[in-house]
Order: structure tokens, then sequence, then C-alpha cells
């Protein structure tokens, strides 16, 4: 069979584009597109699980305040540098992630939902409770000099902008490469028909385990990322409401396509900077929205694209 | 040691609160043999099946494998031991295509070889003639061919041991033949368990027969053996 480019094409002309855009957007934009772009790959990791396994958590805030928290305490405590305390935001993602996994994977369906909600509860009330790390709601400040990456001042907007922008093109390039990949098909088939995937002889427990883990660390990435740049950490980002938008995200943007998280995130952030221009209700607007994609285009806007115009998009 | 039965169990029961599914079967099949299970309905012939191949937890019983005991394996891990398996209601990836419907059958088993898992799914849609579907979205093909496609499924698996769940219920005359002959040309490279109602198709396919009824094993033998067993007649047509 004739290898098709244009996904490539698609992926590249992405990233190229993403890399320019600083130079031609006006400031007020180019940090809204920072921002976006690390929320995207908050997306993506939850479209891991969402898109392409078909598990729905109600639970992501958990992983992605445990790379926020991993990043800002061992910063704030324990004295690390930006690359270090990466590592460590990664790693509490994961080692989070693989607990929350390997307990909630024994439920399936709604119990699924409702076990990751109430873990990333209990994770939120944690965040309280350890108030005095924490300082709770109010959060806390990561300092502009402990935002210095080998010499790189992350606190100043280009630096900002240019870093959100090469996470966001190494994640969207690794998880091409992975939905792709016989990994990414075999999350499909569960996704599509758990008990034939089974009977073709796949460890669909494994495979799910392993679709939790990727989803959280990429939650736990976002959420690090964001810490880093934004230079802030607070129990706001653990609350349902951070686990509640990256499922409107993926939703909009097109659930199991690789374009979509990125589609969605702009296309809500978007929506909801110009509503809240013009009414305090723009939540309200949110929902109208998210109504009537559900109506009309349940595949989300890249899977109105896939249907219509483009069924080569990965 | 090297065991002349693929398969076989012994004293395999499965019980739903008082009611026995399956009572106490010893089954042997051996390598190479077509054979056929069949029975009245509710004679427990997908139960027992479902115990061979792991789907269904035994109660009490063995169930051995290619030389070991598989009693306690999860359903996946006896498929990666060479088992494949049709659903008695077709079972395929509904929204993906043909070929994508193949391909993950044959890169389980041949992980990581692109050549190889490109050739088992060419052989495999070949030996079914879907070979010109390849693009079809399986769930948009007639329900004769997504039989057709689950058997390829299993064909691309290259198993030792095929079991296959009433192949060709809701199959048309034409089909049937053709299912027939495809069963005959797989005689010699895999064993096959077929569970069956159509009567001509397990006479003039299967090599060996065996008779549930009640969970029980009512009778075994040849074709013609079970044609003219007495005990299997009335469980068919009802003692007088």
């Amino acid at each position: 069979m004739r290898l098709d480019i244009r996904p490539a094409l698609l992926h590249i002309i992405v990233i190229v584009a993403l890399l320019g855009l600083y130079s031609v957007l006006p400031e007020y934009h180019s940090g809204n597109l920072a921002r976006i772009l690390v929320l995207a790959v908050y997306a993506m990791g939850f479209n891991i699980l969402f898109g392409y396994t078909g598990l729905l958590s109600l639970g992501h805030a958990l992983f992605f305040a445990s790379g926020m928290y991993g990043l800002g305490l061992s910063i704030q405590f324990l004295g690390f540098t930006p690359i270090p305390a990466m590592f460590a935001g990664l790693v509490c993602a994961l080692i989070v992630s693989t607990v929350v996994g390997f307990l909630a994977l024994r439920t399936s369906g709604v119990a699924f939902m409702i076990v990751t909600l109430m873990f990333a509860q209990a994770g939120f009330l944690t965040v309280l409770a350890a108030g005095k790390y924490t300082r709770g709601d109010e959060g806390f400040v990561i300092q502009q000099p402990d935002r210095i990456l080998l010499g790189i001042d992350l606190s100043a907007a280009d630096n900002r902008y240019y870093f959100a922008a090469i996470l966001f093109s190494i994640c969207f390039l690794a998880l091409w490469f992975v939905v792709r990949s016989g990994f990414g098909r075999t999350l499909v088939a569960i996704r599509e028909n758990e008990e034939r995937a089974q009977m073709l002889g796949y460890n669909v427990h494994r495979h799910k385990l392993l679709a939790v883990i990727i989803s959280g660390v990429l939650a736990g990435c976002s959420g690090a990322s964001y810490a880093l740049l934004f230079g802030y950490a607070g129990a706001t980002f653990a609350t349902v409401q951070y686990s509640i938008l990256p499922l409107l995200w993926v939703l909009v943007g097109g659930a199991g396509t690789t374009i979509g998280p990125l589609i969605g995130t702009v296309f809500m952030f978007y929506l909801i900077d110009f509503a809240s221009e013009y009414t305090s209700a723009y939540m309200l607007v949110a929902g109208v929205v998210l109504i009537g994609v559900t109506l009309f285009a349940p595949q989300g806007l890249a899977g109105v694209l896939r249907k219509r115009l483009m069924p080569w998009l990965p | 040691m090297a065991s002349v039965n693929l398969l076989s169990t012994k004293g395999v029961s499965k019980h739903y609160s008082g009611l026995m599914a399956v009572n106490d079967v010893d089954f042997e099949l051996p390598h190479g043999q077509i054979r056929a299970l069949i029975g009245p309905n509710g004679a427990g012939k997908t139960t027992f099946v479902g115990l061979l191949s792991g789907r269904i937890p035994a109660t009490t019983g063995s169930v051995f494998f290619d030389g070991q005991e598989v009693t306690t394996l999860p359903a996946h891990r006896r498929m990666s031991l060479g088992m494949a398996y049709t659903f008695q209601i077709t079972s395929v990836f509904s929204k993906l295509d043909v070929n994508e419907n193949v391909a993950l059958a044959a890169r389980r088993v041949h992980a990581g070889n692109r050549a190889a898992v490109n050739e088992a799914i060419e052989q495999a849609l070949l030996k079914v003639n879907l070979q010109d579907y390849r693009k079809q979205i399986a769930g948009d093909m007639s329900y004769g061919h997504q039989r057709l496609l689950e058997i390829a499924m299993g064909l691309a698996q290259s198993p030792k041991l095929f079991i296959l769940d009433e192949p060709t219920q809701g199959l048309t005359a034409t089909e049937v033949d053709a299912f027939k002959k495809l069963i005959k040309e797989l005689s010699g490279e895999t064993t096959i368990l077929l569970i069956e109602h159509n009567m001509d198709v397990v006479m003039s396919t299967a090599e060996y027969i065996t008779v549930l009824n009640f969970g029980e094993v009512l009778a075994e033998g040849t074709p013609a053996v079970i044609r003219n067993n007495d005990a299997v007649q009335a469980a068919y047509l009802g003692k007088g």
C-alpha cells in the first residue's frame, strides 16, 4: 500500500505554524496561546484515554495537580531547579496514575467515572488538608529566579511561548506516533469491542492500565509546565472543574483525533474569553456550544472534518 | 511428553447456582482433527467452549491445551497460546475497515513484523474471498460477509485450535457451501472445533462428533455412528 504523507504534512504544518505564530501575533494573543498550548497537552493526554481507549475519567485534575504540585513543592521546599523539579512532577503523576489506574480499572463504565471522580476529590481535599505546605486555595507563587531553565528565563513572554510550543510539538508528534503504532490501534480495538480484543489474545487490562498511565503522565506534564511557565500552583487546579475542562475540549475538538484536543482547547478558550467580555454568565455560552456540538457534530470539529473532507485524519 | 491430544478436559463443570450448564465433561481432541460439537438448544455447547477458551471460568475440573494446564489462565493468555475463537453472535470491530479488523488479529501474533502481518492478512482474506473488501467498513457489510470476516480474523492468527461457534448461522446456501469448502481446505493445517446446528455441514465436514445433552456427553463417534445412535435421535426428536 502507498504510504499516505498527508498526516505527516498536517503535523509538520501545525508545528511550523505554531512556532512561527509568536512573531506575528499581538502580545495578548501569544500569551493566550502559550497557555492554550500547555493546556492542549492536558487535553491530548485526556484524549488518549477517552478518545482512543474509550475510558471516561472524571478525575484527571488529580493527575494535572500531581504534576503541578510535584514541581511546585519540590522547588519551594527542596530547592530543586526546573529540570529535576519537572522530573519530580512527572514521577508524581506517574505514581498517582499507576495507583489510580490499578484500582479504578477494577471497575468499568459509570463506576469508572465515579471512582476516578472520587479519587480526584480525595486529591483536592489532600491539597487543602496540607495547607501548611500548599497554602490551599490561595496557592503559592513560584518566584522568577526559580523559573530559569538552563539560563533561559521562563517568566519572559517569548521564552514561555517557545517552551509551550516545543512541549506541545513533542507531545503532538509522540501521540501521533503512539496512535499509529500497534499499541495505539489495540487501544482503538478495545474502545470498539473490548470482548473481541480480548478474544484476539490481547491483554485488555494491561493496555488500559498503560493508557491511564500515559494519559496521567501527560496531564501531569501539562500541570508541571503550567506551574513552571506561569509561576503559580493552587488548589483550583485540583477541582472538579479542571477534570471537566479537558473533557469539554476533547469533545468539542474531536475525540480520537490527534489534532482535536488543540482545536477544542483553542476554540473553548477563546469562546470563554470572548463571552466573558459581554456577560458574567460566560459558562452558559460554553454550555450552549457544548449542547450544539453534541447534537450536530457529536464527533467534534475534527471529527466532522474527518467525516466530510479528510478521511485520512489520524 | 508429547500428547496426541491438542486439547482435553477432565471432569470440567460449570454450575450456575444449582443449574448444571456443563457437568463433569471429559473431552479429548486430537491434533489436526475436525470435530463437531452438536446437541439440542440449551445443551451447554456454548458454555462448554466458553470453558475451553477461558471466557467462562470452570466451577470444577481441568482444561489442558497443547501440553499444559490452562484451567486458571485468562482467555487472552489461552488465545496467545494458539487458540482462536469466533463468537456465536458475530463480533467484529464494526467501525473499522476489513483490513484493520484482520490486521488486529494478525498483529498480536506477528507483533513488530510488518511483512508477516501483511502476508497473514493477505492469506486470510484470500481464503474467505474478501480480498476485494479491504477498505469496506466492517459494520456496513452484509451479515454473511461479517461472519466470513470473523473467520478471517481467526485464520490470520494461524491458530493451533480454531473454535467456531455456529459459523453458518444466518448464511445463505451458497455461503454455506463456500464455508464447507473452506473447512475442508483447512483440514490438516489446523485443529477445528465446530459448534453447528446445520446437520448437512456437520455430516459433510466433521471427522468426529461429540453430542452434548443437558450439559453431559451423550455420545461420541464418527458421523456414521452418530447418525445411527438411538440416544442421539431421541435427544433431537424427543422420545416417542
